[in-house]
């Protein structure tokens, strides 16, 4: 069982921005494995356990300081990693991105299938995986909350979250899958895994090891500007005894609030 | 390339859902900056007879595209239709619904069309050269960003419950071209759908919302903001907290790695207002908490707050409801 997982390196959700000369302020910030590629490295790992033979590959675009998460990756487990470190590949956006991971991805070997989490948590797009499917002529399904592929991999059953609650999809592989949160439960590192994270297979390409139509390298999207939300400040705390607290609450919501 | 706006209908179990006029709202008001028009696209089967309601929110003409192949929502099939239709219209920006079905189909239609397309947008405006300014959070709303698209069409996403939606004028017409559907190659197709218990409005769209936290304790602890939230005829919502702990599925999460909300009430119950649980709710028109904690961070950010037990007060509050209502 191949799997091939891209992930990214992004802020820890305890992050507390700050705007300064129309940028968003870069020192101070600690950088984490994206919680939902998380979800996307452990599932190709149990999927691999489960057939038990089989190589699972992580690709991530970044600069030097993703070499953490990705050494992280293969930490849980994956069997070598690609990363893709290069200044050409900065300033893009979710479409160039994708189209770096799809030459990467051709010129990795044969997979069963691919996997991505859902979205990045710092710029929301929940596009790549998407993108990447496109780019690669493959089926995807996105927001996966639970898989199941045939025992000939011929073709996998997803479950995706959807507002009513869960379409089932079936799809032929190779495709691509986005994990959402609930999928699985992300395993920890065990000590011999952080041991031997640094003797796998560790391959770094640059622009110049891909294959990459200049087109494609062409952001679609540019940042104008960005600011701090209006800030939400504290109302009133409703004193009294339980009763009459709730009635007083009731009544603003309705008279004053007019939300009920 | 024209100087319409296209909006993709959101259709859903044969209805056409409240965003649509809200995005068609706002494509009108942006397209008559353009000198252009908003224009509407309705995939699905046996929903053409629902283009009268697109008239009446702004668009002066309907793409209906309506065969039993495209009843099921397929990203391929929905991808291979959308990009025929865009390609032979040329609008200068097209607009989908941030919703399940729109957050599939429009990277794979964007990537298609080879442009750009914004994710999960909350308005819009034009520049000097008449390209659209789009605003959208990133970092969970922690920042708000605002966005171009070298690309035409320009696509976006957008976000529901937040432009408002016109109100309908029954005076307009449009013009309806019904479009031939080649649904193509589909791999990946829909086999079933498992509802979610309770049948309540889901969270993206709900206008009440009654959450638990922590401080509900177990999934027992659930029961009273169940009432609360049947009493005011909202959802139910919860904190990462309570889901990691298995008291609740992982659907209800609002937060950073859950769903981001807008109702117009938002109950947070035994939630400390973690940062990453405000990122999914601080857009909220009003916040009412309910902590044991006086010192609980959700009170910086709540319009309303009852400091007490929320075994005690959720109760209380739920019958004051029930009372308020059966005036």
């Amino acid at each position: 069982m191949n799997a091939i997982v891209c992930m990214k390196q992004v802020p820890d959700t305890e992050t507390r921005f700050q705007v300064s000369d129309g940028a968003v302020v870069e020192e101070g910030i600690q950088y984490v494995v994206n919680p939902y590629d998380e979800y996307a490295i452990e599932e190709c790992l149990l999927k691999k356990e489960a057939v038990g033979e089989g190589k699972v590959t992580v690709i991530c675009m970044g600069s030097d300081r993703a070499r953490e998460a990705i050494l992280q990756a293969l930490a849980l487990g994956c069997d070598e990693a690609i990363h893709l470190n290069d200044p050409a590949f900065e300033g893009g956006d979710a479409f160039t991105t994708a189209a770096v991971l799809a030459s990467a991805v051709r010129k990795t070997g044969e997979y069963d299938f691919i996997f991505t989490g859902k979205q990045g948590v710092d710029n929301d797009n929940a596009q790549v995986g998407i993108l990447l499917a496109e780019m690669l002529g493959l089926p995807h399904v996105s927001v996966v909350t639970k898989l199941d592929i045939a025992d000939d991999k011929s073709k996998a059953i997803a479950q995706r979250e959807v507002e009513e609650g869960k379409q089932e999809v079936e799809t032929s592989l190779p495709a691509v899958f986005t994990a959402q949160k609930g999928i699985n439960e992300p395993r920890y590192p065990s000590f011999r895994g952080i041991r031997q994270a640094k003797k796998k297979p560790y391959t770094i390409w640059t622009a110049a090891d891909l294959e990459l139509d200049p087109a494609m390298l062409d952001a679609r999207s540019e940042l104008v500007s960005v600011e701090l939300p209006p800030e939400r400040g504290g109302g009133r705390v409703i004193e009294g005894e339980p009763a009459e607290a709730a009635k007083v609450l009731v009544r603003l919501l309705r008279e004053e609030a007019k939300v009920i | 390339m024209s100087n319409n706006i296209l909006v993709v209908a959101e259709v859903r179990d044969g209805a056409i859902k409240n965003v649509t006029f809200e995005m068609l709202g706002k494509a009108a008001a942006l397209a008559g900056e353009m000198d252009g028009v908003a224009e509407a696209v309705l995939l699905g089967s046996g929903v053409a007879d629902q283009a009268d309601l697109l008239a009446q929110c702004g668009a002066a003409k309907i793409y209906v595209a309506d065969d039993p192949a495209l009843e099921t929502y397929s990203s391929e099939g929905y991808t291979n239709v959308l990009s025929s239709i865009i390609q032979q219209i040329e609008p200068a920006a097209v607009f989908v619904a941030a919703s399940a079905t729109g957050k599939d189909v429009a990277p794979r239609l964007a990537a298609r069309l080879g442009v750009g397309v914004e994710s999960d947008c909350t308005d819009f405006a034009l520049d000097g050269d008449r390209r659209l300014l789009i605003t959208r959070p990133i970092y969970a709303g922690k920042i708000i960003a605002t966005v171009k698209l070298k690309t035409t069409p320009q696509m976006a996403t957008v976000r529901p419950n937040v432009l408002g939606a016109p109100e309908p004028d029954t005076s307009k017409t449009a013009t309806v071209e019904t479009v031939t559907v080649d649904v193509g190659e589909v791999r990946a197709k829909v086999a079933g759908l498992l509802m979610a218990e309770g049948g309540e409005v889901p969270l993206t769209e709900a206008a009440i919302i009654v959450s638990g936290g922590r401080g509900v304790k177990g999934p027992e602890g659930f029961e009273p903001i169940r009432a609360l939230a049947r009493a005011l005829g909202g959802s139910v919502g919860a904190s990462r907290a309570a889901v990691d702990a298995g008291w609740i599925d992982h659907s209800h999460q609002v937060g950073q790695t859950g769903k981001t909300v807008t109702p117009n009430l938002y109950v947070a119950c035994g939630i400390s207002g973690a940062i990453q649980h405000l990122a999914g709710m601080k857009t909220s028109k009003v916040i009412v908490a309910i902590n044991r904690d006086p010192e609980a961070p959700i009170f910086n950010y709540a319009d309303y707050g009852i400091v007490g037990d929320l075994f005690t007060v959720v109760p209380l509050v739920e019958k004051e409801v029930e009372e308020l209502l059966a005036k």
